[in-house]
C-alpha cells in the first residue's frame, strides 16, 4: 500500500512558508507523483518576518526575502490564481481562472491576511497601510524612507511593536493606540506587558493604551485619527497592525470544518469535516489551521508562528504518504521570537495559557529576565527578554509538566521568583488585534478550581 | 573495568591519542556515570546540551566550595558572566562590531601565505610548529593589539595557565595550580600594562577599545581587564592551533575525504564544522549544580561536579548517524565543539574562518604528504586535545 500513497496527484493551496517546506518534505518523504503548489501572491515563496523588521529599517529590500529552496520540489507552481473552492466527492479544487484541479490528496496552507480598516473609504485613504505581504513591506518602507511627521501605528501586538520600533531607529515620531492595558499584553500577558510599554515609552513612541481609534482622517490622504478618549493623533502615515484574518472563505461550500478560527483538524493534520468526523484526504498546516495539543490541555491551537508553519508542514507531507500506523501527531512545543527596541524576546509553550507567572530569572529592572508562565501548578510557557540561551531548559519543563513555580537554583535567580503573580492574560475578545496564539477553547485564567503549588 | 574509573583512564596520557573508544564506553555506561571520587561524567549528547543550557549549572569553581581568585568570565555565572562578556565581546563583533572578524579574512589569507613560503616537496615539516601554532597566535595578537615579537614571553604563561587548566583526579595539583596562578598574575600585569600604554592613544585593536571606553559603565576594571584580556589570549590560540592540527591529521589519515576536498574546495565550511564534532579541540568542560538536580533519573547533589565530556557527546549515536565516520557533507551538523548555552564559544567566527584559509591553503601541498608519525605525540592536556608535533613529509 504505502507503494500507492507515494504516487497519484497531491495539490497544496498556498504558496508561502508551510506551502513550500510542505512540498519539499513530500519529495524528501519519496513522493514521486504529480505535485502542484496554488498561490494567490504571484511571487515565490518569500519569508515574512523580517518585512517588519530588516525591510522597514532599510536594511534589506521587499523582493529579497525570497524563502531558500532545500531542494527543488518539481512542483508545478499555479502563481497568481487563487483558489476559489474545493468538491470534496469530485476531488478537485476550483480555481479563479475557471480551471479545477483534480487531486487525490489536497493540503490547505492558506495562512492568514492582515485584518483591513473596517472602514473601506478610510482605509483606501492615501498613507494607510497594512502589512502582511511583500508589496505592503516595499510600499511602507518607501514612505517611511521618505520621511513622514508622525507615523500612527493601530494596535500593539508583535508587529505592531516591531513597526514602532523600526520607526524610532529610523528616527520617525510614532504613535502606537492599543485598546489593551499595555503591547503585547494578549500574547504575553500584563507583566510582561508592563516592560514592553515602559520600553516602547523609553525610546520615545507615544503610546495610548486603553483607547481605540474611532476614525481616519484625510481627505484622499490620510491626515490623522480620532480616539476613543477624545484626543487626535496627527499623522501622515497610519499602519492598521489589528492582527489577522484566516483564509477560509473559498472553502465555505466545502463541508470542511473551516471557519474564522481556522480549519479544525486532528493532531495529525487532516482536516475535520464540518461533522465532525475525520477526512483521510485534505490536510492542512501553517497559519490556517487548528490542531489539538496535549500539553494545553487538548485545546484546539491556531499558531501564527513561522516555527509551527515549518514542523505542521512537515507532519503533514509525512501523513499525506504514510499509511496509518507510520503517520505521526504534531505536538511539537510552540515557539516564536520578536525584536523590537533592541530587545530580543523568544517565547517557548503558550504564555497564555496560563494562570500565574514567575519572574525565575534576571529582573525587569535589568530588563534581561526569563518569565515562567503556569497553569494550575505546572510550567506551559516561558518568554525571555535577552535570555534566549535558557529557553531550552524552560521547554523541558514544558515537555516534562514540571512543577510551577520552576525550582530554584539559578546563578542569576531574580528575588520575585518564588512570587507567583496573576498571569493578567486578557480576553482574546478585548484586544483590537488578534493574539499571535489563538486558544479556542476557554480561557484558562478563568480556571474552575485552585490548585497550590506545593513548593 | 569499572565505569567509575572512567575519567582517570579518560584523562591517563596514554588514552589521549585515541580517547573515543573511553567515550563509547562511557555512553555505554548511561548517560550519567559516577566517579570514584563522586564526580560525575555525562558523554550522551542529549543530557550535556540539556546541562549547558541549564540555569542551575554554574561554571564557577566556587561553586564546589573552591577558594580561589575571581575567575575570568568563562567560569563566572550570570548575571556577572553576562556583563563581562558583553563588554568584552564590544569591541570583537556584533551589534557594535559586526564586520570585524570578517574583515579579518585577507589578513589570514596573507599570514597563512607567509607560513607556507618555505614548504616545498621532499621537505619535512612541523604542522604544529611551523603553521597550526604561529597563525592563530599571529592573528590574536593583531586583533588584541599584543606586539608579536612578545610571543615566546606569553607562550610559557599561557603553558602553565593550560597545564592548570587540565583535569587530573586521583593527583596533587598544588604545584601545578600555583604555577598556573603565577603565569595569571603575571600575563595580566604584562597585558594591563600593554593597555596603558595606549590610553589616550587608540590604535584599532581590542586593548585599545578596552583601556579607552568612553562610558564609565561600560568600563572594564584593572582586574577584569586583566583576567578578560589573558582569556582572549589563552582561548585565541590554544583551541585554533589543535583544530588545524587535527584537521591536516585526519585528511591524512582518510585520503579519499582529502581527495574529496581537493576537488571540492567549497566543502570546506563544512568540512570544519565536520571536524569541530569529529576530532574537537575542547572535549571535556566542568559544571557544577547549584540545586539537587536530576539528570536522565540520576539525582546529583549541589556542588558535585559535573564533567561534561562533549567530544563523547559528538559522537554519541543517538543524536548523529554513523558518529564514527568522517563525512564533509554531513548535513544537520549540530555538534557541541564550540559548546553551547550561554558560554558558547564566541571566538567561534574567527576560529572558522582561521581553520577554514589554513586548511584551504594547505590542500594542494597535503595530495602527496604523508604522516612521518601516527599516532603524533599528544600534549599532555585531556580538555585541550590535540598533538604536541604532527610531522609530515611534503
Amino acid at each position: 500500500m504505502p507503494g500507492d500513497l507515494e504516487d497519484g496527484r497531491i495539490v497544496i493551496v498556498g504558496a508561502s512558508l508551510a506551502g513550500l517546506r510542505a512540498a519539499e518534505a513530500l519529495r524528501e518523504e519519496g513522493f514521486t507523483g504529480s505535485l502542484t503548489v496554488v498561490g494567490d501572491e504571484p511571487h515565490p515563496p518569500y519569508d515574512r518576518p523580517p518585512l517588519s523588521k530588516q525591510v522597514l529599517l532599510g536594511q534589506a529590500t521587499a523582493d529579497t526575502t525570497g524563502l531558500p529552496m532545500r531542494r527543488d520540489p518539481d512542483a508545478e507552481w499555479r502563481l497568481g490564481v487563487r483558489a476559489t473552492g474545493v468538491d470534496p466527492l469530485a476531488k478537485q479544487v476550483l480555481l479563479d481562472d475557471g480551471e479545477s484541479l483534480p487531486y487525490d490528496r489536497l493540503l490547505i496552507t492558506t495562512g492568514t491576511r492582515a485584518r483591513p480598516w473596517p472602514n473601506q473609504d478610510e482605509g483606501a485613504l492615501d498613507g494607510v497601510f497594512t502589512l502582511r505581504t511583500c508589496e505592503d513591506g516595499a510600499a511602507l518602507a518607501e514612505r517611511l524612507a521618505a520621511g513622514p511627521e508622525r507615523v500612527l501605528v493601530i494596535g500593539g501586538g508583535f508587529t505592531g511593536s516591531e513597526i514602532a520600533s523600526a520607526c524610532r531607529e529610523r528616527g520617525l515620531e510614532v504613535t502606537v493606540a492599543e485598546r489593551g492595558p499595555a503591547p503585547l499584553v494578549g500574547a504575553l500577558g500584563g507583566t510582561l506587558g508592563k516592560l514592553a510599554a515602559a520600553m516602547q515609552r523609553n525610546h520615545g513612541v507615544d503610546l495610548r493604551t486603553g483607547v481605540t481609534v474611532t476614525a481616519l482622517r484625510g481627505n484622499g490622504s490620510f491626515t490623522g485619527a480620532d480616539l476613543s478618549d477624545g484626543s487626535r493623533v496627527e499623522a501622515d502615515v497610519c499602519v492598521v497592525a489589528l492582527g489577522a484574518i484566516r483564509n477560509v472563505e473559498w472553502l465555505a461550500e466545502s463541508g470542511l470544518a473551516a471557519g474564522p478560527r481556522g480549519i479544525a483538524c486532528d493532531a495529525g493534520c487532516r482536516a475535520f469535516d464540518m461533522y465532525g468526523i475525520v477526512t483521510d484526504d485534505v490536510f492542512a498546516a501553517g497559519d490556517v489551521s487548528r490542531f489539538p495539543h496535549p500539553l494545553f490541555g487538548y485545546q484546539m491551537l491556531s499558531l501564527e508562528h513561522w516555527g509551527n508553519a515549518v514542523e505542521q508542514a512537515e507532519v503533514a507531507a509525512h501523513n499525506m504518504v504514510s499509511p496509518g500506523p507510520l503517520r505521526r501527531p504534531h505536538l511539537a512545543i510552540p515557539t516564536f521570537w520578536s525584536t523590537q527596541f533592541g530587545l530580543n524576546i523568544k517565547s517557548v509553550g503558550v504564555p497564555t495559557y496560563s494562570d500565574h507567572v514567575v519572574i525565575a530569572q534576571g529582573s525587569l529592572e535589568a530588563r534581561r529576565l526569563a518569565m515562567v508562565y503556569g497553569y494550575q501548578g505546572r510550567v506551559t510557557a516561558a518568554v525571555t527578554v535577552d535570555m534566549a540561551k535558557s529557553l531550552d531548559y524552560y521547554r523541558h519543563l514544558i515537555e516534562t509538566a514540571a512543577p510551577f513555580p520552576p525550582p530554584p537554583g539559578a546563578a542569576d535567580r531574580a528575588i520575585a521568583a518564588d512570587i507567583a503573580v496573576p498571569s493578567d492574560v486578557p480576553d482574546p475578545s478585548g484586544l483590537s488585534h488578534g493574539p499571535t496564539v489563538a486558544l479556542t477553547g476557554y480561557l484558562p485564567d478563568r480556571r474552575l478550581t485552585v490548585v497550590q503549588p506545593t513548593r | 573495568m569499572p565505569s567509575e574509573t572512567l575519567l582517570a583512564r579518560i584523562t591517563d596520557y596514554a588514552s589521549r591519542p585515541n580517547p573515543y573508544p573511553l567515550y563509547a564506553e562511557l555512553r555505554e555506561a548511561g548517560p550519567v556515570v559516577q566517579q570514584a571520587d563522586g564526580s560525575y561524567l555525562v558523554g550522551t549528547y542529549h543530557e550535556i546540551a540539556s546541562l549547558l543550557h541549564d540555569p542551575r549549572m554554574s561554571a564557577d569553581p566556587r561553586s564546589r566550595g573552591e577558594v580561589t581568585h575571581k575567575p575570568p568570565f568563562l567560569r563566572l555565572d550570570d548575571p556577572e558572566h553576562h556583563r563581562l562578556r558583553t563588554l568584552a565581546m564590544r569591541p570583537f563583533g556584533p551589534p557594535h562590531n559586526p564586520g570585524r572578524v570578517d574583515a579579518m579574512r585577507g589578513e589570514i589569507d596573507r599570514i597563512t601565505k607567509e607560513l607556507m613560503e618555505s614548504f616545498e616537496a621532499g621537505r619535512q615539516i612541523d604542522v604544529v610548529d611551523d603553521f597550526a601554532y604561529p597563525l592563530p597566535v599571529t592573528v590574536i595578537c593583531r586583533l588584541l593589539g599584543v606586539p608579536h615579537e612578545d610571543e615566546p614571553l606569553f607562550r610559557a604563561w599561557s603553558d602553565a595557565l593550560v597545564a592548570a587548566a587540565d583535569v587530573r583526579p586521583e593527583q596533587d595539583t598544588t604545584e601545578t595550580d600555583k604555577a598556573g596562578d603565577q603565569a595569571r598574575i603575571e600575563m595580566g600585569g604584562y597585558l594591563v600594562n600593554l593597555a596603558e600604554q595606549r590610553r589616550g592613544k587608540p590604535s584599532d585593536d581590542m586593548l585599545s577599545a578596552f583601556i579607552n571606553e568612553p562610558d564609565p559603565a561600560l568600563r572594564l576594571t584593572q582586574e577584569e581587564l586583566a583576567e578578560t584580556a589573558v582569556l582572549l589570549l589563552i582561548a585565541g590560540h590554544e583551541t585554533t592551533v589543535n583544530l588545524i592540527t587535527n584537521g591536516v591529521l585526519t585528511l591524512l589519515r582518510q585520503p579519499e575525504h582529502l581527495d574529496q576536498l581537493r576537488r571540492d574546495p567549497d566543502l570546506l565550511p563544512r568540512a570544519v564544522e565536520e571536524l569541530l564534532r569529529y576530532e574537537p579541540p575542547v572535549h571535556i568542560r566542568e559544571r557544577i549544580p547549584l540545586a539537587d538536580i536530576d539528570v536522565a533519573g540520576t539525582p546529583i547533589a549541589q556542588g558535585t561536579p559535573v564533567v561534561l565530556v562533549l567530544a563523547s557527546g559528538n559522537r554519541d549515536p543517538r543524536r548523529f548517524h554513523d558518529p564514527e565516520r568522517f563525512d564533509p557533507t554531513r548535513p544537520d551538523n549540530e555538534h557541541l565543539g564550540f559548546g553551547s548555552g550561554i558560554h558558547v564559544c564566541y571566538g567561534a567566527p574567527l576560529a572558522r574562518i582561521e581553520a577554514q584559509a589554513a586548511l584551504g591553503a594547505l590542500l594542494p601541498h597535503l595530495g602527496t604528504a604523508r604522516l612521518v608519525q601516527d599516532p603524533p605525540p599528544y600534549r599532555q592536556n585531556a580538555m585541550l586535545r590535540g598533538p604536541r608535533h604532527l610531522p609530515i613529509q611534503l
